[in-house]
């Protein structure tokens, strides 16, 4: 009795164990309390040998590598949904190869059958002319886009690219849930998976034999290549984003990498001469091939939808003249009218002659008398689709709805039938997730399957991205609900061998890389990014030195005068960040007494000028050009990113609750600039970012001088002032070994403004404007320097001309150094002027796009 | 009847246009009744490309581009048609009843009549309500013949409906212009139009011309000297039959036709997607429709 109660004691104590399926749900592990299926039982095994602390230091570092990669996920609904970090389970779900040869079958039969749907919709209808399909499902429902009629013909695939949701019902059989069929999103965030998997689980990756995903990926590029406009050998692939706002950003950056395909957004393309091109630097490139993950309707104002700004006006005619692919075509979103599940196995038979494989779960529609009746009689146990939505829900379940909004709901499916489906409710099946304290709880997974065109049929990711629901019980499982993802491994009956990932030579394609493709809006980012990344080190460095020397006068309890040397740092943080009155404006007198609010206000408040919007608009410019940076790079964004939430985190008292976020952003920010000069390629992009960079330093370091050098303040408080100017600029040590004698202002000035070696002078600064704008693209035709250079030339040529000596004089009342004020000004305002001669050359003119005003029949 | 028929859109923009994209449903489709002998849109300035297509309805629909710099655009249709008439679709006696084309449609395989089934289907301007269908009502007395129900809601709109120019703008929606029992040809067509598919009867939207200057001892009618609208019924074994509320009588000879759908917005005459042109941009439009045949 005693040994069999620490048996159960054992057994209750180890990891699976203590694991309970849900009652009367399939569970993907277990069979029954205890009892796992065959396929599981080597992960099992390995889940109690890791043990749940050690499992849990796992997932820290699964979370490390996500936060590190910069994986983000935007949730609409959330205030802080922008850039949420991707949410993995370590536990993958398992899928035996035996099965998953069927499950493939039945998904390639599917888009099969649904590539021969596409033509058919878009050319003969024979499926409604012979009865296949009664017409209103197809004419009502609004994503049949009449203007897409006559396309998506011919011998060549027309749905290159194909996505399923998948889920297993109670009865253990797997049913397609969704079909994916216009932008297919997910792919990206599997192989990200698997990514992270692969490192935090190495052993047990290796040893579980799971089939590998990069050859579905090498088979998404071939079939990318073989869409372009027959005689384009080389074609240029650009993937089509709505651009960071857009819920998968993070997917379209990184795939888009993984690919070699160059990101663009609606306003980067443009239509010429029945062609599609890319806006980049100065010239127009021809654009062959677009991947999509903007909605069909999206895509053109002129033919679809008027109020889109994510399109191309044009795009719909020049795919029509086959000058341009589109993958997947405009029209394809027809297919996931989930009503055309009630009659897939009927087209099935009628494409095909087969029967259909692969189940989809069972749809009623409202359209057919019959279906209707079913739905209404049935209405508890249903979802209800609307296939119109509008801005209504896109799934109800009558069961949680009150009386009135069922009554509501019944007499609008009895107004419109032919606008609603039902479908039965899947009870999906469960699989281990892994809990905070480290135990096992059953959650409900959907498994979203990819598919990519291969010569005449399709090929399966082995694999593909599990989605798992919040919480047990909760059917509607999306990533916007807020549910974990989890890795899907097909088992490989046998390890993989290695010759299996040598691809036959006739499938290999080259790898393109086309460095000048940097889109007009994709430069401009990085030149901002740049200035707004050298603004908040310029200012974080003003803020620490502000802030020590406060530290000394608040310990001498001496008063800030506006001419003492804490006076003019202080005037120099309001004359920096423009965020006036501060201390130099009106009441500028009492901000002296007490700064710290004032400072605080410079640092936290979010105000344009600010500190904390600096930064804010650094980390969206870094977001929208992800896909230009390293992944060490993204890294320091991320740590930027946690020091401003930790600046702006809470109600900040006193300057010292602000000490380490400024501490670990000069840490970050310098960490940028070397990264992004070391790590990204010394392309066209790139130089913008330098530029950028270069130019804030001028305008900093110009701003600085003026405000605290013009003025000439008392000999005893001036040691103290250099010496401060001198820490902002970095240049204290140089200073000391170039000038041993003591603090001068002539030395300072030589150092800080001539001396063109020191990388903290404006001279330095001006250099490196004038090398990288001579390696911009320019009208070669002509012989004479480009605006910008022009402008760099004179600046140069005038401050090398200039005496330091009689920069450092003051005027005859020693009140102000008026020629070097005069030399600041100009600076200042030339460099604002490079500024915009570089946008209005290269970047891309902020142009509305508008509708024409239409004229209505006036008869 | 022969014409002559030449529409010029003339837009003035207060900044130069960059670019603009264009579509027009401005030259005259053929169909049994009306035959095009000769046709031409020109653009000024010149467009980059210029793409004549069927579209989805079988309307002939021109794609054009320009792509420099422009303050003014200039698009100039001329077409010459023969209409005939149609005398043997007058028949409101002919014996199906209204009530009986929606089973009949229903059960029915012939492509007309499966095609027609589009029609009976609400479109972005025509949604039906309550209302829509209860003005209709009286029209439609069980077992009435079709035309003759057709032909009463006909002059029933005519007569109860006040033309006014000023009322309505291409966005007011129906339920507006029937409380107001106020509006323009297009209002009155897909008034007509919503009647019909509450009732479930197919009925499409006719964009056309209307000839200026009536033959000696005709009244001229509402209508020329712009874009004209009215509206068509589908019935079984008979075909497509138009009406034109906003003058109260079935179009013969002196009735265009350019283009057809479900509702204006499948046929605007032209439409278009600018860069550029600043804030403003105003037009001005001329049709003319001249008779060839003296």
């Amino acid at each position: 009795m005693a040994d069999h109660q620490t048996t159960a004691d054992a057994e209750q104590r180890t990891l699976c164990g203590a694991y309970h399926p849900l009652d009367g749900m399939y569970d993907e592990m277990c069979t029954g309390p205890g009892e796992s299926r065959p396929h599981w039982s080597y992960l099992r095994q390995s889940l109690e040998t890791l043990g749940p602390v050690e499992l849990r230091r796992r997932y820290g570092e699964a979370r490390r590598l996500i936060r590190d990669n910069d994986v983000t996920y935007n949730v609409y609904s959330d205030p802080l949904g922008i850039g949420r970090p991707w949410d993995l389970d370590l536990i993958p779900l398992l899928l035996g190869s035996e099965e998953w040869a069927q499950i493939e079958s039945g998904l390639i039969q599917r888009a099969e059958l649904l590539n021969l749907l596409l033509k058919d919709i878009y050319g003969p209808r024979r499926i409604i002319a012979q009865g296949i399909i009664p017409p209103e499902l197809l004419y009502a429902f609004p994503s049949f886009l009449r203007p897409c009629d006559g396309m998506c013909q011919g011998p060549v695939t027309s749905l290159p690219l194909y996505a399923a949701d998948l889920a297993r019902l109670p009865d253990g059989q797997i049913r397609v849930i969704a079909d994916r069929t216009q932008a297919p999103s997910g792919a990206g965030y599997a192989l990200e998976n698997r990514i992270v998997m692969s490192r935090v689980m190495p052993s047990l990756f290796r040893d579980s034999h799971a089939h590998r995903l990069a050859p579905f990926f090498r088979a998404m590029r071939n079939a990318m290549n073989a869409l372009a406009p027959s005689g384009v050998d080389e074609p240029r692939i650009v993937l089509l984003s709505p651009g960071v706002g857009n819920e998968s950003y993070f997917e379209h950056a990184y795939l888009a990498n993984y690919l070699g395909y160059t990101l663009v957004e609606g306003a980067d393309l443009t239509v010429r001469d029945d062609h599609v091109w890319i806006r980049t630097l100065g010239h127009l490139e021809r654009v062959d091939v677009i991947v999509r993950r903007v909605d069909d309707e999206f895509c053109d104002p002129l033919e679809l939808r008027g109020d889109s700004f994510l399109g191309v006006p044009g795009l719909l005619q020049v795919a029509r003249l086959g000058n341009v692919r589109i993958a997947n075509p405009l029209g394809s979103g027809v297919l996931q009218n989930p009503a055309l599940m009630a009659y897939m196995p009927a087209l099935c038979r009628h494409f095909l002659g087969e029967d259909l494989q692969l189940q989809n779960v069972q749809t009623w529609w409202c359209g057919d008398d019959q279906d209707r009746r079913h739905v209404l009689a049935n209405l508890e146990h249903l979802v209800i689709k609307p296939l119109s939505p509008g801005k209504g829900p896109r799934t109800l379940l009558a069961s949680s709805l009150d009386n009135e909004a069922r009554d509501r709901l019944v007499r609008e499916i009895e107004a419109r039938p032919h606008l609603f489906c039902a479908q039965e409710r899947a009870e999906l099946s469960a699989a281990p997730v892994l809990s905070d304290s480290g135990a096992l709880e059953p959650r409900h997974v959907v498994l979203r399957s990819y598919l990519v065109s291969q010569e005449e049929s399709y090929t399966v990711m082995p694999g593909g991205l599990t989605r798992v629901s919040a919480s047990p019980g909760d059917y509607l499982v999306s990533s916007q609900r807020g549910g974990a993802s989890k890795d899907t491994w097909v088992l490989a009956s046998e390890p993989e061998k290695q010759e299996t990932l040598i691809v036959p030579a006739r499938h290999v394609v080259p790898p393109t890389r086309r460095g000048g493709d940097v889109p007009s809006r994709v430069a401009e980012n990085l030149f901002w990014l740049g200035r707004y990344a050298e603004r908040a080190e310029g200012l974080v460095r003003l803020l620490r030195v502000v802030q020590l020397n406060l530290a000394d006068s608040l310990a001498f309890a001496s008063a800030v005068t506006p001419d003492s040397s804490m006076g003019l740092l202080l005037r120099a943080v309001t004359a920096q960040t423009r965020l006036f009155p501060g201390f130099i404006g009106e009441g500028a007198e009492s901000r002296f007494a007490a700064p710290e609010p004032e400072l605080l206000r410079v640092i936290t408040s979010g105000i344009p000028g600010s500190l904390s919007q600096t930064l804010g608009a650094m980390l969206m410019a870094a977001r929208t050009v992800r896909d230009r940076l390293s992944v060490d790079t993204l890294r320091v964004i991320n740590d930027v990113d946690i020091e401003l939430r930790g600046l702006t985190a809470g109600p900040q008292q006193h300057l010292n609750d602000v000490d380490d976020e400024l501490d670990n952003l000069v840490t970050a920010l310098v960490g940028f600039s070397g990264l992004t000069n070391e790590n990204m390629t010394h392309e066209q992009g790139w130089r913008f970012l330098e530029i950028g960079r270069r130019m804030e330093r001028a305008l900093h370091t110009a701003s600085l001088l003026q405000t605290t050098l013009v003025p000439v303040i008392r000999d005893d408080e001036a040691s103290q002032l250099l010496e401060s100017v001198l820490s902002i600029i970095d240049s204290l040590m140089t200073y000391k070994r170039n000038f041993p004698l003591g603090y001068e202002v002539s030395g300072l000035l030589d150092l800080a403004l001539l001396d063109e070696k020191n990388p903290r002078s404006i001279g330095y600064q001006l250099l490196s404007i004038q090398k990288h704008t001579g390696y911009l693209p320019v009208d070669r035709a002509r012989q004479h320097l480009s605006g910008e250079e022009r402008i760099i030339l004179e600046l140069l040529t005038e401050l090398r001309v200039s005496d330091v000596d009689a920069l450092s004089a003051a005027d005859q009342d020693q009140q102000a150094r008026l020629s070097l004020d005069q030399l600041l000004n100009k600076l200042q305002f030339q460099l604002v002027n490079v500024s915009n001669v570089l946008t209005a050359s290269y970047f891309q003119k902020v142009e509305r796009l508008h509708q024409l005003v239409q004229i209505r029949a006036e008869g | 009847m022969r014409y002559r028929v030449t529409h010029i859109t003339h837009y003035h923009y207060s900044k130069p246009v960059t670019t603009c994209y264009n579509l027009a449903h401005l030259l005259p489709r053929e169909f049994h009744r009306q035959s095009c002998t000769h046709s031409s849109l020109l653009i000024d300035p010149t467009a980059a490309s210029l793409h004549e297509r069927m579209d989805y309805f079988g309307n002939r629909l021109a794609y054009f581009n320009v792509q420099h710099n422009h303050s003014e655009l200039v698009v100039k249709a001329v077409s010459e048609v023969e209409v005939r008439a149609h005398s043997d679709l007058l028949d409101t006696a002919f014996p199906m009843a209204w009530d009986e084309v929606a089973p009949y449609l229903l059960n029915s395989r012939r492509p007309d009549d499966l095609d027609a089934r589009q029609f009976l289907l609400e479109s972005p301007f025509i949604e039906i309500d309550a209302d829509l269908h209860a003005y209709a009502e009286p029209s439609f007395v069980p077992g009435r013949p079709i035309l003759d129900a057709v032909h009463d809601l006909m002059g029933r709109i005519h007569g109860d409906f006040k033309y006014d120019p000023d009322f309505s703008t291409i966005a007011t929606p129906l339920s507006e212009v029937l409380a107001h029992r106020r509006g323009v040809c297009q209002d009155f067509a897909h008034l007509a139009i919503a009647c019909l598919i509450s009732h479930r009867i197919p009925a499409r939207y006719v964009s056309g011309y209307l000839e200026t200057i009536p033959p000696p001892g005709k009244e001229k009618l509402r209508g020329a000297d712009a874009s004209h609208a009215w509206f068509s019924v589908y019935v079984p074994n008979r075909g497509w039959v138009d009406f034109d509320p906003t003058n109260n009588q079935v179009p013969m000879e002196r009735h265009i036709t350019t283009a057809w759908g479900r509702d204006y917005g499948d046929v605007t005459p032209l439409k278009g997607v600018i860069f550029g042109g600043g804030e403003k941009h105003t037009l001005d439009v001329s049709v003319d429709v001249e008779a060839l045949d003296t």
